[in-house]
């Protein structure tokens, strides 16, 4: 399948690609790494009239050690994030979760702002977005902002990004000692989407957790911070065989899953509550060097 | 039973030594492919890869609807857009377009719809072309695709084959939804259900699927004016031929079809297609050289399906599980038309659903409905395989049911490898076998009765994760098939195959094979059977096939028949050649034909040391000075070969898998195959077709289903949706073989193509109910995703509480 | 129309381009390096794996005006001087290829993989080839035939 026509723009700084993309019309798309954008162009599921390619705009690319947070420009291709040695000893999680998005190849070209940027419920990001809280930061030719994650992802395929505005990095507040992750991803093959997947962070103390931050992946036409369990697991005993387990039956509260080819939504409901358990656990197994 | 060998060694033992042949001979050596060398460095000829001078891209407008009448058609608007040549519509085509060959009407009164290769008037599935934009290039043919109106009418789809046949059903055709009923019996099934101290009776649903060849089908046709010649992606390119010149009317003599390399068929490529046919009359009509392309997700709707089957099937036994009689009823769903061979496949299976067992009584019918869908037809096994997975299936529950191991049951009533020949209650006689053989082998190396320990040992813990082992002792026929048995099922070819081996003036030897590879490797396993035959370096062979031109005769590749078919008749037609060269040689020796005895590459005077090579007599008949009286100076011979019989590979699969009861997710654990395809040719290239046989059937249980949603529309169109599983979800396959020589050739092969799709589906499928079955399980649905596995779960322990 | 350089398998070529061509269609349309085949529309097949940069993507999903500046290498550059790379031998030697049509895409990948793993697991194997599918091995000797390259490069390159 062969994309319709569009013009293409590629420029080199921040700045200019403010400017053109202003004046490049509605149907103006950003093009980073094109790993969710060109299949659908291909299929002709998108005909945006004008491509914008910031994948040459230095700013835009990199990790950095930004003392509170890590930043993570936007198009920092997902390799790149899971090699970060940043990423790695300060937000393990993202570099856990960017690992299972799609292939390696893909890996090589998508972008982790593109990726948060599609507001895909079914990417793996988005849920770590949210459990982690991060911060979006968004430049247009008014200036900068900042989009908390809670904020940032408005229904299915639709970002807070205004007309105008783009990506230039999220910030992943660093979470401090203690913490364990674990995403657990759920799919029938390995080429498959997430049926649905867990993000979770869990702090603990001597075997007792001290607090929980979980995303889910799939369970709505947004991710969805799995606030009920976050409440439930505080205070509760880490481990398989304590308390974890009726903290996750939380999982399903307030979700709103699909129903496609893979799953219905009552299995969906029912995967969270398991999956959710199983991550929990793992997290809680596995807490990050730093304790 | 036996201790579980170091598996892993096995697949490594592949023979140096030819197992045929002399020692050191080529047959049965682990020789690495000749094919291989283009194919690794990118020098491939995929007929996409085609550039001629001239070239226009041809792009097909398809129906999103799945049943609808075409009211209005305008074209004009493409016509305008930039480097469009020409824009057809159905109707610029109903003159000339024929309809699309059915070559398997398999009772007098099957219902065989028109079938034009474009929609003219009526579409009968999303994806049937509507209308084509032939453009200087292939982007601007998909731009002016859009700019076609075309509206339509609805109609009502017709999805659901039971209620397609209900009264009052929407029709797909005029003439109703059924294409044919077609029975099968022998012996008294009336009897055998008589008072029969146990019956199991079942339904299972064999789900549609997309055969998914990697190289997504292509054309290119182009014309002088006066005959034609048509490069495509197909498996089948003499068949083709003889089908294209009857639909087109283009003499046969006047047509040349060229399957240059061609990526993967599975059945799928064993087709007639419209666009085969719409590429030949657009060239003919614009006379300009075309080329089509198809895109996954055009593949995906309009590639034939596979499968699609619903099988009730009945089993009497006595109660210590003999079985007694089977009794099965088919619904096949055709989908909107009938192809190449869409009836026939079906019946295929009808002869195995009796399996390796015996029995008194056996009782078949088939109905082919027909549904607003892609027509389905031949899928690697073809019938076959939906027969196995029933009957192994249906073997599981009767074990269940009497209360012995599975392995037990089928002990109890397989064909003991002394019975052979055995003739069976479908009248096809087995010629060789020895299912004791293969299955204790595979016992053995998988470790059968440890991991019922661990089985065991889960079920009390009552642990999460289960464990269940899969059995398929399964039989299949192949080597598709003698003409004479084709003709008596109202096939509208023969069975044949055809070789002819020439030997050159420098000793060189090619050999024309009507055999059509895809895969397969007859480049390589050809020229180790006529190195041995001839006594020439394997080196020194070359195997032409694919050009009707080079190759005028064939039958082509499909139904595993290759080998027990064409390479049988390669082993005839250099016999043919040894014999007119023996003269010569006798003639130079100035010996007696009869005292001239052939080995390894050499004519002796028995008894004398003269001799001569193969090499000195190939040049001796070019140079044509001194030969027999009345000799034709040329050293090559054809033959044509027509097998009496099919040939019936057999073996043993087994699959352990592990079913998370909580997610429903399944994992296979070990799988074990120890296949018998009588001897081998090649060992390596057997062994890889073991491999690739088993993950297509593994994907049959565990992942592929073409999903139609309640409008008709296909909802897998793209690999993103139709699961095809990846290195990350499959394990490494244990595979070993006992070899049982087919009495039927003088090779002694059976062909391999389709063996471990046939086998490998029952087998994961039963691990799967064995491990559930202490829940009350006794079937899942395929593919058995995660959510059917805990849906059915739920619903038996919905039941039991 | 869009003005790109670019080398590929070591020639450098300057070309104007619509910004929609995929990278495949000006390989093998517009260089008639047809060794890089098109297995699918959706990123999931990688039959038309290259190397970009030295790191693999899928051709069919990056356009050519993106690639404008860069290194890429494809299957028919994958020899030196006639010589066939490690991961092209064992793909032979193990018969980790039988329509090979999925074999330029595995062949790439395969390379790519064994730069970040030079002695990888079977599971790591698998893992890394996720992302291109082969209808017909099972997978079983592609696997092999990786782990067998990955002995043979390390020790010719030590």
């Amino acid at each position: 399948m062969i994309p319709a026509s569009f013009d293409y723009f590629r420029p080199s700084t921040l700045d200019e690609a403010l400017e053109v993309f202003a004046g490049a019309g509605e149907e103006a798309k950003v093009l980073a790494g094109g790993q969710s954008l060109l299949p659908l162009l291909r299929l002709r599921l998108a005909y945006p009239t004008a491509m914008v390619d910031v994948g040459r705009v230095a700013e835009l690319r990199g990790v950095a050690d930004r003392g509170d947070h890590v930043h993570i420009g936007a198009t920092t291709t997902h390799d790149e994030v899971v090699r970060s040695p940043i990423v790695r000893e300060h937000c393990p999680l993202v570099a856990l979760a960017t690992a299972t998005v799609a292939d390696p190849a893909v890996r090589h070209r998508g972008t982790f702002g593109g990726s948060l940027a599609h507001a895909d419920p079914a990417g793996d990001l988005p849920a770590v977005a949210l459990a982690l809280d991060m911060v979006f930061v968004v430049r247009s030719s008014t200036g900068d902002r900042t989009i908390p994650a809670a904020d940032f992802f408005l229904d299915y395929l639709e970002s807070a990004l205004q007309p105008g505005e783009i990506l230039t990095g999220v910030r992943v507040p660093k979470l401090g000692p203690g913490w364990g992750f674990h995403y657990e991803k759920f799919h029938r093959t390995a080429q498959a989407w997430a049926t649905v997947g867990v993000a979770a962070a869990v702090r603990q103390t001597n075997g007792t957790v001290e607090e929980v931050r979980v995303g889910l992946t799939n369970m709505g036409p947004t991710p969805v911070r799995a606030a009920g369990v976050e409440a439930a697991a505080r205070g509760v005993e880490a481990g398989r065989n304590g308390s974890l387990r009726q903290a996750a039956e939380q999982a399903a509260e307030g979700t709103d899953p699909p129903a496609d080819l893979h799953a219905q939504p009552d299995y969906r409901k029912h995967l969270a509550r398991v999956l959710t358990h199983r991550a929990l656990v793992s997290a809680s197994a596995h807490r990050s060097p730093q304790t | 039973m036996t201790e579980q060998l170091e598996a892993g060694t096995v697949t490594q033992q592949v023979k140096e030594n030819g197992a045929l042949g002399a020692p050191g001979g080529e047959v049965g050596k682990a020789r690495r492919r000749k094919e291989d060398a283009r194919l690794v460095t990118g020098r491939t000829q995929w007929t996409d890869n085609i550039q001629l001078p001239g070239l226009l891209h041809v792009a097909f407008l398809r129906s999103p609807m799945a049943h609808a009448r075409i009211t209005r058609v305008d074209t004009s608007p493409a016509r305008t857009r930039p480097g469009v040549v020409a824009v057809f519509s159905g109707q610029d085509f109903a003159g000339e377009q024929g309809s699309l060959p059915c070559a398997w009407p398999v009772t007098p009164d099957t219902v065989i719809p028109d079938h034009p290769p474009m929609a003219v008037s009526e579409v009968r599935y999303v994806g049937e072309a509507v209308a084509c934009v032939i453009a200087t290039d292939r982007y601007k043919a998909a731009d002016a695709l859009e700019a076609i109106e075309i509206d339509y009418e609805p109609l009502e789809p017709v999805l659901d084959m039971n209620e397609a046949l209900a009264e009052g059903s929407p029709k797909v055709h005029e003439t109703g939804n059924e294409s044919f009923t077609w029975k099968f019996a022998g012996g008294d099934i009336e009897a055998a259900f008589r008072e029969a101290p146990v019956v199991i009776d079942r339904t299972y649903v064999q789900q549609r699927l997309i055969p998914s060849a990697m190289e997504p089908r292509a054309v290119v046709a182009q014309t002088d004016g006066d005959s034609f010649t048509l490069h495509t992606s197909t498996q089948i390119p003499h068949v083709l031929r003889v089908m294209l010149a009857l639909t087109t009317g283009i003499p046969e003599h006047k047509l040349r079809v060229i399957a240059p390399d061609v990526g993967g068929g599975f059945g799928s490529k064993l087709q007639v297609t419209a666009e085969e046919v719409l590429c030949l009359l657009i060239t003919r009509r614009l006379g300009k050289p075309v080329k089509w392309t198809e895109a996954r997700s055009e593949g995906n709707l309009t590639v034939h399906h596979g499968r699609d089957q619903i099988q009730h099937i009945r089993v009497a036994a006595d109660a210590d599980g003999r079985v007694r009689g089977v009794q099965v009823k088919l619904l096949a769903d055709m989908g909107a038309y009938l192809m190449l061979v869409t009836p026939g496949v079906p019946i295929l299976g009808a002869f195995m659903y009796n399996g390796i067992y015996k029995m008194d009584a056996y009782d078949f019918t088939c109905t082919g409905v027909f549904t607003t869908k892609m027509p389905t037809d031949a899928y690697r096994g073809a019938g076959r395989p939906e027969a196995t997975f029933a009957i192994e299936r249906v073997m599981d529950e009767l074990a269940a049911e009497i209360g012995v191991d599975p392995m037990e049951i089928r002990r109890r009533n397989w064909i003991r490898h002394h019975e052979f020949p055995y003739t069976t209650i479908c009248g096809l006689t087995y010629d060789s076998g020895n299912y004791e053989a293969a299955t204790d082998r595979a016992l053995a190396l998988f470790g059968y009765d440890k991991l019922r320990a661990e089985q065991s040992d889960r079920r009390e813990r009552e642990d999460p994760v289960q464990l269940g082992i899969g059995i398929s002792t399964y039989t299949e026929m192949c080597g598709l098939a003698p003409s004479r048995v084709l003709g008596s099922l109202s096939y509208a070819a023969g069975g044949w195959e055809h070789a002819d081996v020439r030997v050159l003036p420098t000793g060189k030897v090619e050999v024309v094979t009507g055999t059509s590879p895809h895969g397969q490797g007859h480049e390589t396993a050809w020229s180790q059977i006529v190195a041995d035959s001839l006594g020439v370096p394997f080196e020194d062979v070359a195997v032409l096939h694919g050009d009707t031109a080079s190759s005028h005769k064939g039958m082509d590749t499909y139904g595993s028949r290759s080998l027990a078919v064409g390479g049988i008749a390669v082993v005839h037609a250099c016999d043919k050649v040894k014999e007119k060269a023996r003269q010569v040689a006798a003639h130079l020796m100035e010996a007696s034909p009869d005292d001239v005895e052939f080995s390894e590459g050499r004519f002796r005077v028995r008894g004398t040391g003269t001799s001569q090579t193969i090499q000195e007599i190939a040049l001796a008949t070019f140079a044509a000075h001194n030969l027999p009286d009345g000799f034709e100076p040329r050293l090559d011979a054809s033959a044509t070969f027509d097998p009496e019989s099919f040939s019936f590979p057999h073996g043993t699969h087994l699959c352990a898998v592990e079913v998370d009861t909580e997610t429903g997710a399944t994992a296979i654990r070990s799988y074990v195959a120890v296949d018998d395809v009588g001897n081998v040719v090649n060992p390596l290239i057997v062994e890889g077709q073991v491999h690739g046989g088993i993950a297509q059937g593994i994907a049959q249980a565990l992942f592929e289903e073409a999903v139609y949603d309640s409008d008709g529309n296909l909802l897998t169109t793209t690999m993103a949706d139709y699961l095809l599983p990846s290195a990350a979800d499959l394990p490494s396959f244990t595979t070993d073989r006992t070899e049982t020589p087919a009495t039927t050739n003088p090779l002694g092969v059976k062909g391999v193509g389709e063996a471990g799709t046939i086998a490998s589906t029952p087998a994961v499928v039963n691990a799967i109910v064995d491990a559930l079955r202490p829940h009350g399980v006794h079937d899942v649905r395929m593919p058995c995703t995660p959510e059917r596995v805990w849906r059915t779960l739920r619903s038996v322990e919905g039941e039991s509480a | 129309m869009a003005r790109i350089s670019v080398e590929v398998d070591g020639i450098a070529y300057e070309d104007e381009v619509e910004p929609r061509l995929l990278l495949v269609h000006y390989l093998r349309d517009r260089l008639g390096k047809t060794g890089t085949p098109i297995g699918c529309d959706t990123t999931n097949c990688g039959a038309c794996t290259v190397l970009l940069d030295g790191r693999s993507v899928k051709s069919c999903s990056v356009l050519a005006v993106q690639v404008d500046g860069c290194d890429i290498t494809t299957i028919e550059g994958v020899s030196s001087d006639g010589v066939w790379h490690p991961v092209q031998k064992a793909f032979h030697e193990e018969h980790a290829l039988q329509c090979g049509y999925c074999t330029p895409g595995m062949v790439l990948a395969s390379i790519d993989l064994l730069k970040d793993d030079p002695d990888p697991s079977e599971e790591a194997v698998r893992q890394g080839l996720e992302g291109n599918l082969c209808r017909c091995t099972g997978y079983c000797n592609i696997v092999r035939a990786v782990r067998r390259a990955a002995q043979e490069m390390r020790v010719t390159t030590p």
